[in-house]
């Protein structure tokens, strides 16, 4: 599987769509910025929905309400970080395919998601279910914020391995 | 003024602090790694706000409930985004300070404090009139001119990294 990769690489810096992003200068510069930006969108809203989980800040807002509002526009912004990332690769796929912090990156990301959604359905399940157990909700919220921001990390130290 | 600048960019870069930040392997991609995080956080609660202003999100809760809940993200990550960032900009002051992108930058976080002022000072003197309703135009203005400088600030971000590094 491992030995796949270089061939993977060799053979999608070839193809048309490839040669097309690595050809327009601007084309991935402008790709990562708009991918930065939709890290923000993700970020803060995980970061706010994640202290409000742990019960750090207590607004006079229910957590439920809170989901409702922040988890939608966090969803349209891994949208956007997906395409923008697979242009990233698409464009550039040796620098990321082969590159054990892109890997743990991908990794972290699924499990990011999956927790996510976990913790979401719960919510829908039950509204109060995550007030009712704040020892569970604690540990969901520190695991959340240690996936996204090690996935930033992730991504920034893939520049530099 | 221009030189005495200079030559206070000469002088910090050549400070310890600077100089390790600027020899280490690791201290200034953790630096910068912690720029981008608080960056995000900046740019992201900003634009939350931003977005209310003109009318095109949260339009259910008050501006006021809405400030009230992001501006102190938005203060502290700002702080923290300032600290890294003159800390890298420290590491190698004279080669930023002659780049174009980066002069780009301070000049748009300038404004966008500029502009920040006017509209405290300003049109949110009037808020509990239009807190729950639709907003006045200077608002909208401040709401959409804050989304373009820190939009702004991010890319030419980027961009100081592709005009001052060997990819």
């Amino acid at each position: 599987m491992v030995t796949m990769i270089p061939e993977l690489c060799d053979w999608l810096s070839n193809t048309r769509l490839s040669l097309l992003i690595q050809n327009v200068s601007w084309l991935i510069p402008a790709v990562q910025s708009l991918h930065i930006l939709s890290v923000a969108v993700v970020m803060s809203s995980m970061a706010m929905l994640d202290l409000r989980l742990m019960g750090v800040t207590a607004r006079g807002q229910s957590l439920a309400a809170m989901a409702a509002r922040l988890l939608p526009r966090m969803w349209i912004a891994l949208i956007v970080l997906t395409l923008t990332g697979a242009t990233l690769v698409i464009g550039e796929p040796a620098r990321d395919l082969p590159n054990p912090a892109f890997q743990l990156k991908m990794a972290m990301l699924v499990a990011a998601i999956v927790l996510t959604a976990i913790i979401r359905r719960q919510i829908k399940k039950n509204e109060m279910f995550w007030e009712a157990r704040p020892g569970s909700a604690k540990l969901a919220a520190a695991a959340s914020l240690l996936l996204w921001v090690g996935i930033v990390v992730a991504g920034r130290w893939s520049a530099y391995v | 003024m221009l030189t005495l600048i200079r030559e206070i960019c000469v002088r910090l870069q050549e400070t310890s602090l600077a100089t390790a930040i600027r020899e280490s392997r690791w201290l200034f991609p953790t630096i910068e790694t912690l720029h981008v995080l608080a960056t995000g956080l900046v740019v992201g609660t900003i634009t939350m706000l931003d977005l209310r202003l003109l009318n095109l999100a949260s339009r259910d809760r008050s501006v006021r409930e809405v400030s009230a809940e992001v501006l102190p993200w938005t203060w502290a990550s700002f702080a923290c985004a300032a600290i890294s960032g003159a800390l890298l900009f420290s590491s190698d002051a004279v080669k930023y300070y002659g780049n174009l992108q980066f002069r780009a930058k301070i000049m748009l976080l300038l404004l966008s404090g500029v502009n920040t002022l006017i509209f405290e000072l300003g049109t949110f003197r009037s808020v509990a009139a239009w807190d729950r309703g639709r907003t006045p135009l200077a608002a909208k203005l401040a709401g959409g001119l804050s989304l373009i400088f820190w939009i702004s600030v991010v890319t030419l971000g980027r961009w100081i990294g592709f005009t001052t590094t060997l990819r």
